[in-house]
């Protein structure tokens, strides 16, 4: 406890309702991206706005590069927010949208104006900086609101679901685009969503909140193989990795490549739930699955009626398969196994 | 409200009525027969006003001084009392809209008191607040030699009485309607409450204050009874239209019928303009 005060956020978020109860420990280093992933009503809104100074702390600490926010008016903090539909105001054109901040940070007009146009123009948005938001898309108007945000120049930057206001196809490319500019923001980043593939895809880490309390957190690639829950098993099965495109076929950094139905260049995700994996104990014949590895048991976890399987080997992934499957297999862990997985089961996208 | 829904149907009859063929179906008669009598019922008195119009002498009843001052300063001391409504009414909507304080559903009850109040009550009630001897008037006279019954600024008073509670209750249900997070957005983006009233707040509900000024001035513009109680019936100094109306009334007719259309006419005038240029989409 005498340790120097550290950058960041840390913060012990406690807030009491009649009805409900948030009890969240959240820190976070500079430059780190946090996703707090949970179902509906989890608290992980709340946690966002007592973050933002929108909802006050029953009890707690919000400490942010050392100093104490708790009690400091939203207005005063050095918080950004992207909200969940944007909340751009209609009246405003996009480049007075985003000059708001600045604005109301004692710029002059001109000035507050000049910085909106150059954060338009990193957001690729230059062209429409005279629009109003109601003729922006749905990935514009998500550029705009983190422009607008940015324009603050935040230490701490807050993303209510920043993508379920998409379509499913914007969302690719826009999730693919606030990564990249989530990856250059220097400050913390906290984002709040309900869908594990923007999680895992966006965040360094993930922090899973059910009943306004944390039941787990750790990297990505670490809860999806550890689900302490059954419902963080359930919410974040998914094998997700990072590799360059080449037409059908993703070389991933680590070594081996996995076959995709998408026809993509350039660096991409391949990710795929653990329920399509099969597992072998003899390398199948008349593999129709290009997607073959050699693997090894590292552990077993039961999960209800289901068993995930942790793997290692050529590709670290998990699996789910039926106890009467396990039990067949004679899985345990330091057993050498053979897991495929059909192209059609992978998903792909660019990064 | 039926004065200003009243003038809303003269509006839109006069500028030709929508010609839209959006129902098919049969209109059920229990509806259509009532909503009928309803719009006649509405309509025939101002028809009766019309025919019975002395058109032929109408020219030299228009064109004495006392009607153009009347008509001067019901214009003038109308548009005054929205004025102040605007200023004060539009604050005190949104503090009944987004603060919490106790005895707030109080508060609101008598804000909207003025409304169902007879407004002679209200005069009354004024003089006894404002006039010379009054609760607060005592106070204006002697330290600052304000004297408001029986002057024009008396009348103005009297109007804002009575009309700024039509405006706070349109502006609050505005208020309401409006997503408050728009504030809290602009909030986290550095702006005072204050400011983001000012630069959010405010244009969003642009149109709900515009709807309820127009109410607000039609009210103000008919205002009799708290007028002659509060500000007297003093010709070019507190005689509103609705006043020499009603004591032309007493000795020429016909004087009083010219009175009610030239009234009528500057109504549907300003809020037929006004409603093509505010609320086109309401």
């Amino acid at each position: 406890m005498t340790d120097p005060i550290p950058d960041g956020l840390d913060a012990h978020l406690v807030v009491a309702r009649p009805a409900f109860h948030l009890d969240l420990t959240l820190t976070a280093a500079p430059g780190e991206v946090v996703a707090l992933l949970g179902p509906n009503g989890a608290g992980k809104t709340t946690a966002l706005r007592a973050l933002a100074g929108l909802t006050p702390l029953t009890s707690g600490r919000l400490r942010l590069d050392g100093e104490e926010l708790d009690g400091t008016p939203p207005e005063s903090r050095p918080v950004g927010v992207v909200f969940q539909d944007y909340l751009l105001f209609p009246h405003l054109t996009a480049l007075d949208n985003v000059a708001f901040g600045p604005r109301c940070h004692g710029a002059t007009k001109a000035e507050s104006r000049a910085q909106a146009a150059k954060w338009l123009d990193r957001m690729g948005l230059a062209e429409h900086a005279g629009a109003k938001p109601r003729r922006l898309s749905g990935g514009q108007a998500q550029r705009v609101a983190l422009a607008r945000a940015l324009a603050t120049r935040p230490r701490l930057l807050l993303l209510d679901e920043p993508l379920a206001a998409l379509d499913a196809r914007t969302r690719l490319d826009v999730r693919s685009q606030l990564r990249r500019h989530l990856a250059e923001f220097e400050a913390v980043a906290i984002l709040v969503t309900h869908d594990p593939l923007d999680a895992m895809v966006l965040a360094d880490r993930l922090v899973v909140i059910e009943q306004g309390r944390v039941v787990q957190e750790g990297t990505p690639a670490d809860i999806a193989r550890h689900p302490r829950t059954d419902y963080i098993a359930h919410l974040v099965g998914l094998n997700l990795y990072r590799g360059r495109a080449e037409g059908h076929t993703v070389k991933l950094e680590a070594g081996p490549s996995i076959s995709t139905t998408e026809d993509l260049t350039g660096d991409a995700f391949v990710a795929f739930p653990p329920s399509a994996v099969t597992l072998f104990r003899d390398r199948p014949t008349g593999a129709s699955a290009r997607n073959l590895w050699r693997c090894e048991v590292a552990g077993l976890e039961t999960h209800g009626d289901q068993i995930r399987a942790d793997l290692t080997g050529e590709l670290p992934l998990a699996a789910d398969l039926t106890t009467v499957a396990a039990a067949e297999l004679d899985l345990h862990p330091g057993v050498a196994v053979w897991a495929t997985v059909k192209a059609t089961q992978t998903h792909a996208y660019p990064a | 409200m039926t004065k200003a829904d009243e003038s809303g149907a003269v509006a839109g009859t006069l500028r030709g009525g929508p010609r839209r063929r959006r129902v098919r179906t049969a209109v059920p008669l229990p509806l259509l027969l009532p909503g009928a009598v309803a719009l006649a019922f509405l309509l025939l008195p101002l028809l009766a006003l019309l025919l019975r119009a002395p058109w032929s002498s109408l020219p030299s009843l228009l064109t004495s001084t006392e009607v153009w001052q009347a008509l001067q300063l019901s214009l003038l001391s109308a548009t005054a009392a929205t004025a102040v409504s605007l200023v004060l009414g539009v604050p005190l909507a949104w503090l009944l809209a987004r603060t919490e304080f106790p005895g707030r559903g109080l508060v609101r009850a008598l804000v909207t008191l003025p409304l169902v109040l007879p407004p002679v009550v209200g005069g009354v009630a004024l003089l006894l607040a404002l006039g010379r001897n009054g609760v607060v008037g005592q106070w204006l006279d002697s330290w600052f030699g304000i004297t408001l019954p029986f002057t024009t600024a008396g009348v103005v008073v009297a109007e804002s009485f009575v009309a700024m509670p039509f405006l706070v209750i349109s502006v609050e249900g505005t208020l309401r309607a409006a997503d408050p997070r728009y504030e809290e957005a602009a909030t986290t983006l550095g702006a005072s409450r204050f400011t983001a009233f000012r630069r959010v707040t405010l244009p969003l509900i642009a149109p709900g204050i515009a709807a309820g000024a127009v109410l607000a001035w039609a009210r103000a513009l008919g205002e009799f009874g708290a007028t002659i109680t509060f500000a007297g019936n003093f010709p070019g100094r507190t005689q509103t239209m609705p006043l020499a109306v009603y004591l032309a009334l007493q000795n020429d007719p016909e004087a009083a019928i010219a009175l009610s259309l030239v009234l009528l006419t500057v109504s549907i005038a300003v809020l037929a303009g006004l409603r093509d240029r505010w609320m086109a989409g309401a």
